[in-house]
């Protein structure tokens, strides 16, 4: 069953995406994860400075240093960050045009924000291209020739807008044809659609993030990003097998009286209303097994790589994001 | 006398009462993403409307097949009769999503000469504002509520507005957006671009000019000068709508406060959803704006209430582990099983739903079963407006 080569082994940045309330970032950390346990030196970004990895490992709120957030025995290391823009504009004109205290004046008048808001396609070219720094930075504190981190995983923006996200190039068309901006979204554009990339797309088993996913995968592919795995979150463990299950659904009605008997030879003190609502029971969960199988389906049909991720019902904390990291790990993923 | 330690019940919401009081004229539906805001909205819209009242609902981003069954199949921005309605109590259904561009589009249209507004509609500032711009979803559902009020004045279309908030990252966003496109447009570089077309000459500029100088020869070298030079007619063109833009929003959410308006806070009974759903019945309560009460959507209900999760566990092992065992003893075994998997949930469920109405004394409150399958249909939103009122 499991492959040899780990699926997505030869990916640096892995972009995690995923209509909102699918548990993107849960996904997104539970990979960094298992990355950093296999001995990695990782980086998990965030841009959306909504502090999901500092909730998710329960550290204080992170900023735009990138910081140590996890230290594995087998010596892989965790570290997180929330990608500023301000910082990045700051650190991009530091890099490009050497302005120290023309950058400061920027800020004093307002210009920072203003830009970053008045060309939204700005502002993620300025956090996309932090993050394509840190993936591609060779560092000193190793030897210098190589990389700094082992992988990157993005925690990206939702399905709706992701697209739009990392197609930097075409962001960039409105507002600059040529220079330095021009250039730096070229290359990140060139890294962005290797197959050092994947865009990783996190589903439930509902009918609008599998469409929202179907939608997804469609448009990155559109835009010649290079589509990764579908990844199925919150999955519910079967109580009851597929036969029994068609059984239940079948004929609840004519099954009362054995279920009855079963019950009183393990001495439950049953009643009539209480079979039939174990029964009613079934009946509605096969209704949802039901629908969750067309939707697992059509997932299973967009020709990916598909993992699973059971659902907590103590949600991540307590070792939660350790499971899922395993999980991954077990599937062969990473 | 000690106080009770027992905990308080909320009192519940009576929604039927709500839809009936002629006197609410404004349902604002909001909560997190996902807890099922649109179809708390329809079902609202879908009950007062075959209770007499004539609705509109203005939703924002419907499931596809809930869409379909509310008949907005075109993206048009203009609210259509609903098919499938009982309009015996004499009331109707309209319905419309929001088109986010084509109400800014308007927005200008209205605001702006005709030269002016194809001058701005043409800018390729405007259009990423207009299309991204972060809060513009917000700002956008804000105008058009106002838009439908002033609509439902003038020609007496409607009595009562529905409203479904996007799906912000934040609840507060639907009340925050319009005050920070305010403070977008009133931000101080865009005061500074637009000094020289406002005072017409030098001795207003060279006030602020060292900086703003150099912050625009910095800017017109990273961007290139004909990227400037666009924002600046962007800005100028804008100016003359600032007014409107300020007036209209601080109007809307003026009219939030109004005690025709009434927030119905949505929530899922998981613990980020009623964090959220806590942080804006707060700001509510801060604000100042009519909170009618909470709707905890897709709860756990059980069946067979009488048999306990760890009764059933312990009986499906007995049955598992029988001689004696009949052919059906397996499938007993697993509904017993999944009956404990759902005594559990339901148990958290209620434990959060308590510690919710712990910290929100008094708050109105009203639990929605979790349906088997997705609502998409008239049927199933006429469900939901049901189990809404049996509270």
């Amino acid at each position: 069953m499991t492959p040899a080569t780990p699926s997505h082994a030869g990916v640096r940045l892995h972009i995690v995406t995923g209509k909102g309330g699918t548990g993107k970032t849960t996904v997104a950390a539970a990979l960094a994860l298992a990355l950093a346990r296999q001995g990695k030196r990782v980086l998990l970004a965030e841009v959306e400075e909504r502090q999901g990895i500092s909730q998710t490992f329960d550290v204080p709120p992170l900023g735009h240093e990138e910081t140590r957030i996890v230290h594995e025995r087998g010596g892989g290391e965790l570290y997180g960050m929330s990608v500023d823009v301000r910082e990045s504009l700051m650190e991009y004109l530091q890099k490009f045009y050497k302005l120290g205290r023309a950058g400061s004046v920027l800020e004093k008048v307002g210009a920072v924000d203003f830009a970053t808001t008045i060309a939204p396609g700005l502002r993620d070219v300025l956090l996309i291209g932090k993050v394509y720094e840190a993936a591609g930075r060779h560092g000193s504190s190793r030897q210098h020739d190589r990389p700094v981190y082992d992988a990157v995983v993005l925690d990206a923006p939702p399905t709706g807008r992701v697209v739009r996200f990392l197609n930097v190039n075409a962001e960039v068309a409105d507002v600059a044809r040529v220079g330095p901006i021009r250039t730096q979204a070229d290359s990140i554009t060139r890294m962005l659609r290797s197959h050092r990339t994947a865009v990783h797309v996190v589903s439930l088993l509902e009918e609008m993030p599998v469409q929202e996913t179907v939608d997804a995968l469609a448009e990155l592919k559109k835009a010649s990003l290079p589509v990764g795995a579908v990844i199925i979150n919150q999955v519910h463990e079967q109580a009851l097998d597929g036969g029994d299950l068609e059984t239940v659904a079948a004929d609840p009605d004519g099954l009362g009286a054995a279920v009855t008997a079963d019950l009183k030879s393990v001495s439950v003190r049953t009643s009539a209303a209480m079979v039939t609502g174990l029964l009613a029971e079934g009946t509605e969960h096969a209704d949802r097994v039901a629908l969750q199988q067309e939707q697992e389906a059509i997932l299973t049909g967009l020709g990916r790589q598909v993992y699973r991720l059971p659902l907590l019902p103590e949600g991540t904390e307590a070792g939660g994001i350790r499971v899922l990291a395993d999980a991954l790990t077990q599937q062969a993923m990473i | 006398m000690a106080h009770s330690a027992a905990p308080t019940a909320a009192p519940s919401l009576d929604v039927d009462t709500l839809l009936r009081d002629q006197e609410t004229r404004i349902i604002v539906c909001t909560g997190a993403g996902g807890v099922g805001k649109t179809t708390v909205a329809a079902a609202l819209g879908l009950r007062a409307a075959e209770s007499g009242r004539r609705v509109v609902v203005l939703t924002i981003d419907p499931a596809r097949r809930l869409a379909q069954s509310l008949g907005l199949t075109e993206l048009d921005n203009t609210p259509r009769p609903v098919v499938g309605v009982d309009t015996s109590a004499g009331g109707s259904l309209d319905a419309m999503m929001l088109d986010m561009k084509r109400t800014f589009d308007e927005v200008v249209e209205a605001h702006a000469t005709p030269d002016k507004a194809q001058q701005i509609l043409a800018n390729p500032f405007y259009q990423a504002v207009s299309s991204s711009f972060a809060g513009t979803q917000e700002y956008m559902a804000m105008e058009k509520l106002g838009q439908l009020r002033a609509r439902a004045a003038s020609e007496h279309t409607w009595d009562l507005i529905v409203v479904d908030t996007p799906p912000s990252r934040s609840a507060l966003d639907f009340l925050d957006a319009p005050k920070r496109l305010g403070s977008f447009l009133d931000g101080r570089f865009i005061r500074l671009l637009m000094a020289p077309a406002k005072a017409g000459g030098r001795a207003y500029l060279k006030v602020f000019s060292s900086g703003v100088t150099m912050a625009t020869t910095v800017m017109s070298k990273i961007l290139g000068g004909q990227v400037l030079q666009d924002v600046q007619t962007f800005v100028a063109a804008l100016d003359t709508m600032f007014g409107g833009f300020r007036e209209r929003a601080d109007k809307t959410y003026a009219l939030l406060k109004n005690p025709e308006t009434a927030f119905v806070v949505v929530a899922a009974p998981e613990r980020d959803a009623l964090r959220e759903a806590s942080f804006f019945v707060d700001r509510l309560d801060e604000e100042g704006m009519p909170l009618a009460g909470v709707v905890i959507n897709r709860i756990q209900r059980l069946a067979a209430p009488s048999l306990s999760g760890s009764r059933a566990l312990a009986a499906a092992e007995q049955l598992a582990e029988s001689a004696t065992a009949s052919a059906t003893a397996p499938m007993t075994a697993g509904l017993l099983r999944l009956h404990a998997t759902l005594a559990e949930a339901a148990g958290r469920q209620e434990a959060l739903a308590q510690r919710f109405t712990a910290g929100h004394p008094g708050i109105p409150l009203v639990e929605v079963p979790a349906a088997g399958q997705d609502i998409h249909d008239l049927d199933g939103l006429r469900q939901v407006g049901r189990a809404l009122t049996a509270g």
